[in-house]
């Protein structure tokens, strides 16, 4: 800063929250110049490929790798049985990463290959010969509860038939499972048999739910690399840096304090890379033979092949309400097809149940969920976590119930809505809570009810083109979730002679925004230009502890423990600057680079200056501070009861449509969101969250479509698997709710979840609007539509069923 | 085991030669061969656009380009817009208008964009949506992508 220091100087309040500022990575990306992992090559390097099933589901009874080992090129060839102590992966351990006599999916690994380059691998993968044996496949979880289903996880047994004795282990990868039932989630407050006893009206609906995937931009890839000491650098696009040491080295049988991990800049997550998958032990099992870095990085079609899924669902669900409008109960069964192995997809319910009890006010609430093995690929998580499910089937019959009993639905949800100062049934606590501003926003802006029933009456004109409107609401965590005993995140800050600022964050940046706007956070208390803050927030042996990327909680639970250290920071910048200056540090602030006197703004002394001169005297100091926020918040016990996040989030969106009746055809052609996001602190940031989850939300209800048929994966391309272009995005009006949770840093709460989850429910009660048509399964393909219109798509019933 | 041929080609404006396999791709020459690697791989069969490049002015996907064919003709990646006044302005519309996210797709869309504002100087959103309807975004749903293209034809390259 070269601003000369004059003492009649005054610097006038500013600040940055609210503004819009640019993405600071966004100049290296706008020209070429980031790296990803893709572009990241080390000197040695050998490059890794995996031979996956060529069966659904099928005994292995022999792998021959001598002609791949014996390819000039290749370095390692490795399998299962050169692998005696793997270990089971995955949230139930479930999944061994090389597959041990049995395959239980298209994308499961056999083999792998380190060798001198990308071609020489593919070329040694051709050259294994595995000879399988075919077992029945289970595609429909239906089936997979059945008595005498065939088992997907069987007591391990041999090529020969006969019991495998692995190493032992009482993870179902060792043991068996004489179910297919991966988890149940069983939930319920209050007495639905009372509830139901109390309703005018009861509705009961199955919802199905299908399969569609993250797509990232960026393939999944990774490399590993153990030093002469056996210390393990990985360079891996993982979004929980710090959980996955300590993963990775349950997995590699080492101590976790010799694994560091450099997050160099993602190509997409969305909650893709929530859990460790296959590949990423397999790329650690071939750099520790070769002892050489080994790179591997998916084609796109191996990316949708063995990456998870947004988790499939077959719900029903029964709801009731009075004739006055005020609801009684929810009952509530799915049935998840967890697919082979068990990843994140499988713990959906927690944040489904969250929907179902709290959404609005339920006074008496039955869950029930079973995720059944099938030998489809398995779901991960997936931005909304669950919550796009629930909010279709809830919204739905939200609208369903109020024209059962003839009440106006945007009257019907405002009397069921939760307001601020509640206690749910499942025990959450709604501090700030813009829901009804939310809905009545939204539906103004829209001019919801005005269009709704002018669409009504049209209805049965001539004409092909329909017109429709339809909202839905949410619920989502809004200041972390605590998953984990701890859902902290730690900061170390430092200031250097300039007063630059240096943050070094446990958070980890997917391309969201976080690093910007815990800049934003950090200056803001500092009184500094943003362009005075660089980031650090991608080694695990630099960066403190945070529990990862999910549940939309950077902004809040990072931002906190950012502010925190700043704060440190600056309580000790002003007291150095009264002790000199002689005056009471209440009557000092930090703002455009200078310490001022609070109440004129007139100069004190540049801010650089006083770091200078505290760092070179005889008592010479740096500032340095440290900070760890742990939000207030409870981990929940088996019941699934307690207050889960320090803040929750709330938006209402109405999605219109125009419906060509003669072809099925859809047009999303406006979306109005109303998002409760406590505060904005990066208007440009927070747009960009919410328009891309929208978007993303559109792909969901009407042209992504993952195929799976009898565990085949019809269309792993963007060709046959269509995510939304540039010409058919809505127009996308947006309303910030500022509710300023006394929580959340600046007042704000997390939005990264919350734009996607109500476009189907919304979009599926517009179709209604436009067409006296209700879909209650995804996607509204020209197809499935037009099927509707013409009664060719029978009603579906899910009986209900919980595991016993 | 492979076969090579030599070709010889202007990239971003320098005269230079290369040995490819035939089989290779323009992209995996940019990559892996001379070591440009703002040009994205995304899907490798054409359908995502993150591989945009200009080929004697014309935009395409470097994927379904075979190297060989890059004989005797003008490249241009993203590292080429480095010295171009107009490519200049569209990047810091991207920045300024928060076009970028990931950020994984947006060399092949400032490509792209570069190529269509080109073609046509004055297109409006409507035009610029379906001059980038080839490029896939994941992030943004395209809004502030379009935003950013259209503004940095207008010259107006400060944020609304």
């Amino acid at each position: 800063m070269s601003v000369s220091e004059k003492k009649t100087r005054i610097i006038e309040p500013d600040s940055l929250i609210g503004k819009r500022i640019p993405k600071m990575d966004a100049p290296e990306k706008a020209s070429g110049r980031t790296r990803y992992i893709h572009d990241i090559n080390l000197s040695g390097q050998l490059y890794g490929k995996i031979l996956r099933s060529g069966r659904i589901h099928a005994l292995i009874k022999s792998i021959d790798t001598s002609a791949a080992r014996a390819l000039p090129g290749v370095h390692v060839v490795i399998t299962a049985a050169d692998i005696p102590d793997q270990r089971p992966i995955g949230v139930a351990r479930d999944h061994f990463p090389l597959k041990v006599g049995r395959v239980r999916s298209q994308r499961d690994e056999i083999a792998a290959v380190a060798a001198e380059s990308e071609e020489i691998a593919e070329a040694a993968l051709k050259l294994i010969k595995v000879v399988y044996e075919d077992l029945p496949v289970i595609s429909d979880p239906e089936d997979a509860i059945k008595p005498g289903a065939a088992l997907i996880h069987p007591e391990p047994h041999g090529a020969d038939g006969t019991h495998l004795h692995l190493k032992q282990g009482t993870s179902i990868a060792h043991r068996g499972k004489a179910d297919n039932i991966a988890m149940r989630f069983d939930y319920a407050h209050g007495d639905v048999v009372k509830g139901e006893a109390e309703s005018d009206v009861v509705i009961e609906d199955t919802f199905r739910l299908h399969y569609v995937t993250h797509c990232c931009m960026g393939v999944s890839g990774m490399i590993a690399e153990f030093d002469a000491s056996g210390n393990l650098l990985m360079y891996s696009n993982t979004q929980v840096p710090f959980l996955h040491k300590r993963e990775f080295a349950e997995y590699l049988n080492m101590d976790p304090a010799r694994i560091r991990i450099i997050q160099p800049p993602i190509g997409g997550g969305f909650g893709s890379k929530l859990d460790i998958y296959p590949f990423e032990i397999i790329c650690l099992f071939l750099a520790r033979a070769a002892k050489r870095p080994v790179k591997m990085l998916f084609t796109r079609e191996e990316e949708f092949l063995a990456s998870p899924t947004r988790q499939p669902v077959l719900l029903t669900l029964r709801s009731g309400c009075k004739k006055d409008g005020t609801l009684t109960f929810r009952q509530v069964h799915t049935l998840h097809d967890n697919g082979a192995y068990t990843s994140w997809g499988a713990t959906t319910p927690f944040v489904m149940m969250q929907t179902f009890s709290s959404l609005y006010r339920v006074p008496h609430c039955d869950y029930h969920t079973a995720a059944v093995y099938t030998n489809n690929p398995y779901a991960g998580s997936f931005r909304g976590y669950g919550n796009l499910q629930a909010t279709f089937a809830i919204e739905q019959h939200m609208d369903m119930m109020a024209e059962a009993i003839g009440m106006d639905s945007l009257e019907f949800r405002l009397k069921n809505a939760q307001d601020s100062g509640e206690t749910t049934g499942q025990g959450m606590v709604f501090k700030s809570c813009g829901f009804k501003d939310c809905i009545n926003t939204a539906a103004q802006r829209s001019d919801y009810s005005r269009k709704f029933k002018e669409n009504e009456a049209n209805r049965g004109k001539p004409g092909n083109i329909k017109h429709g409107i339809g909202m839905a609401s949410m619920l989502h965590v809004g200041g972390g979730a605590k998953i984990y005993p701890s859902d902290g995140c730690g900061t170390i800050l430092k200031m250097d002679d300039f007063a630059n600022v240096t943050l070094i964050t446990g958070a980890s940046e997917i391309g969201q925004g976080s690093e910007t706007v815990l800049s934003q956070l950090v200056c803001e208390e500092l009184g500094l230009p943003i362009s005075a803050i660089t980031v650090v927030n991608n080694d695990t042996a630099i960066t403190p502890w945070d529990v990862g990327v999910h549940a939309s909680r950077t902004t809040f639970i990072a931002g906190n423990s950012a502010i925190g250290a700043a704060k440190k920071a600056k309580a000790k910048i002003l007291a150095v600057a009264a002790k000199k200056y002689d005056a009471a540090e209440a009557d000092l602030d930090l703002r455009g680079g200078f310490v001022i006197k609070a109440a004129s703004g007139e100069v004190v002394v540049e801010l650089s200056k006083l770091l200078r001169n505290l760092h070179f005297q005889d008592k010479a100091e740096l500032v340095m501070t440290t900070f760890y926020y742990e939000p207030p918040s409870v981990h929940q016990g088996k019941d699934f009861k307690g207050d889960v996040s320090a803040a929750y989030a709330w938006a209402s969106q109405v999605v219109e449509v125009e419906v060509d009746t003669d072809t099925g055809m859809v047009r999303m052609t406006k979306i109005t969101g109303a998002h409760d996001v406590g505060r904005v602190l990066n208007r440009l940031g927070i747009e960009g969250q919410i328009e891309g989850g929208m978007v993303m939300g559109q792909g969901y209800a009407l042209t992504e479509d993952l195929m799976i048929v009898d565990g085949v994966m019809r269309n792993p391309n963007f060709r046959d698997y269509k995510l939304v272009t540039a010409p058919e995005i809505p127009e996308m009006d947006i309303a910030f709710i500022e509710s300023m949770d006394g929580e959340g840093p600046q007042g704000a709460k997390g939005v990264g979840e919350a734009p996607s989850i109500c476009i189907a429910a919304a979009a599926a009660n517009a179709i209604r609007n436009a067409t006296g048509v209700r879909m209650f399964e995804l996607p509204f393909t020209p197809e499935k539509v037009y099927r509707a219109l013409h009664g060719q798509t029978p009603k579906r019933y899910w009986k209900p069923w919980k595991a016993e | 085991m492979s076969l090579k041929h030599d070709i010889e080609f202007t990239l971003n404006g320098v005269k230079r030669q290369a040995s490819v396999d035939v089989t290779m791709n323009t992209l995996a020459m940019l990559r892996d061969v001379i070591g440009l690697t703002g040009t994205k791989y995304g899907c490798g069969e054409g359908e995502c656009g993150a591989c945009t490049i200009q080929v004697d002015g014309v935009s395409l996907n470097s994927c379904l380009m075979f190297a060989v064919d890059c004989d005797g003709r003008e490249l241009t990646t993203i590292e080429g817009l480095a010295n171009d006044s107009k490519a200049d302005a569209l990047r810091e519309a991207f920045v300024e208008h928060g076009a970028v996210q990931c950020g994984f797709c947006t060399p092949g869309m400032i490509m792209q964009a570069d190529h269509l504002l080109h073609k046509h100087p004055h297109a409006d959103a409507e035009c610029v949506k379906r001059g980038i309807e080839g490029n896939l975004c994941r992030c943004t749903g395209y809004k502030k992508i379009v935003d950013a293209i259209v503004a940095a034809e207008d010259g107006q390259r400060t944020a609304p």
